[in-house]
């Protein structure tokens, strides 16, 4: 079974308004994204994962040497393709229940959103930022490299990538400036379609 | 307090032909102050405030309590270095410097394919050294902020492979930033680390 990009439900060429350009899209999407699915559906020729599923994929080469790249190229395909998921262009508003949820968790949805930039800004060399759910309790988890909720056993909710790749071109040094516009293009109408799934109501 | 180095050529020029004066204006200007400024802040009223740079990696290596100095610290170690190991247009490997890399990798262009290969696969943000073990030499690849200080062996080389290294002169395309960077290795400083190394 070859794994493929997914197709997006928004124009690649148009970025992802107002927090990334068409450019950094064309590189992100067609070369960083596509390279994972390419060397992943090559790593997996010929091994026992051939006809694995993704997510067992990463749960069975997490921590495994042997499997290190296959680890990382499933990871990042999946972790990618969530990434695109978790936006849409000028973003879609987060319901009552949603703000409720993060509330109960977090304080306030400002306060949950203050929480997960903090912890997004300062992930330390390349890496993701997870908003996860562990049963009915609501964490924000910093990933480094591919590493992502799934070998943790936690449901993913919503994430932003922190590798550079995923800002250079359009904030350089900036990555503060990245999460706030990340903010405004976040679905919350995936975000809730994951927190239903996780059963947070 | 720990400083920015002073470069011996213009910022504004980078360094061709391999990184333009854009990339060199962030990376030095942004991000390699912004360590310096990092770590001098993290090590005031501490036992470091006033050791020198290589001893406060060593002390602080594989502790979680001083990560951040550690980070901070390395960085600054790391960047310093890498400036050193570039200037613009280059130059030449010495006869000495070639023969102690032929002794260890077979060629010097052997070296120089080992070299690419392993900056070119280094998984996230990073760097790619040549040190000496001894008068062993080796190609390490490090993750984030690591450098061989901690493990005791002398670097001879490095280049940084994070993304903000390359990312606006060359987005994706790692590989030839690899290539280029060859085109501006500074070797008379390689062949001072090496003399220093005891090679």
């Amino acid at each position: 079974m070859a794994f493929t990009l997914p197709k997006l439900p928004y124009n690649i060429e148009d970025g992802i308004e107002p927090a990334i350009s068409g450019k950094t899209m064309s590189f992100h999407f067609g070369k960083h994204h596509n390279g994972y699915v390419t060397k992943l559906n090559n790593g997996i020729k010929g091994t026992k994962f051939e006809n694995s599923s993704l997510e067992e994929i990463i749960k069975g080469t997490f921590e495994n040497e042997e499997f290190k790249g296959v680890f990382n190229n499933s990871s990042q395909h999946f972790n990618h393709s969530f990434y695109w998921n978790s936006m849409f262009p000028n973003g879609k508003e987060p319901s009552q229940k949603v703000k409720e949820v993060l509330a109960n968790s977090f304080g306030s949805f400002e306060d949950f959103l203050k929480q997960f930039k903090q912890k997004a800004a300062t992930v330390f060399g390349s890496g993701w930022c997870w908003l996860v759910a562990d049963g009915k309790n609501l964490e924000i988890m910093q990933a480094s490299n591919a590493m992502n909720p799934i070998p943790l056993n936690k449901k993913p909710l919503l994430v932003i990538d922190v590798w550079e790749h995923a800002y250079y071109l359009d904030y350089q040094n900036n990555r503060g400036g990245s999460i706030d516009k990340f903010f405004q293009v976040i679905n919350w109408e995936f975000v809730e379609q994951e927190m239903k799934k996780a059963g947070l109501f | 307090m720990h400083k920015l180095p002073k470069l011996p050529f213009p910022i504004e020029k980078g360094i061709k032909p391999a990184i333009s004066g854009r990339t060199l204006g962030f990376h030095f200007g942004k991000h390699h102050a912004g360590y310096v400024n990092k770590l001098n802040k993290a090590i005031k009223g501490t036992k470091f405030e006033n050791t020198p740079l290589t001893q406060v990696i060593k002390e602080t290596f594989d502790n979680e309590q001083t990560k951040g100095i550690f980070n901070n610290s390395s960085q600054h170690f790391n960047h310093s270095f890498y400036w050193n190991c570039m200037k613009p247009n280059g130059s030449t490997p010495s006869y000495k410097v070639k023969k102690v890399l032929e002794k260890s990798f077979g060629s010097f262009e052997n070296f120089v394919t080992q070299f690419k290969q392993k900056a070119g696969t280094l998984f996230g943000s990073g760097w790619c050294w040549l040190v000496a073990d001894g008068q062993n030499l080796e190609i390490i690849q490090t993750s984030n902020a690591m450098n061989p200080l901690p493990l005791n062996k002398k670097p001879l080389l490095v280049i940084d492979v994070w993304e903000h290294a390359y990312y606006l002169d060359y987005q994706n395309n790692r590989g030839e930033s690899i290539n280029k960077f060859f085109d501006v290795i500074n070797w008379d400083f390689v062949e001072k680390k090496m003399i220093e190394a005891g090679l």
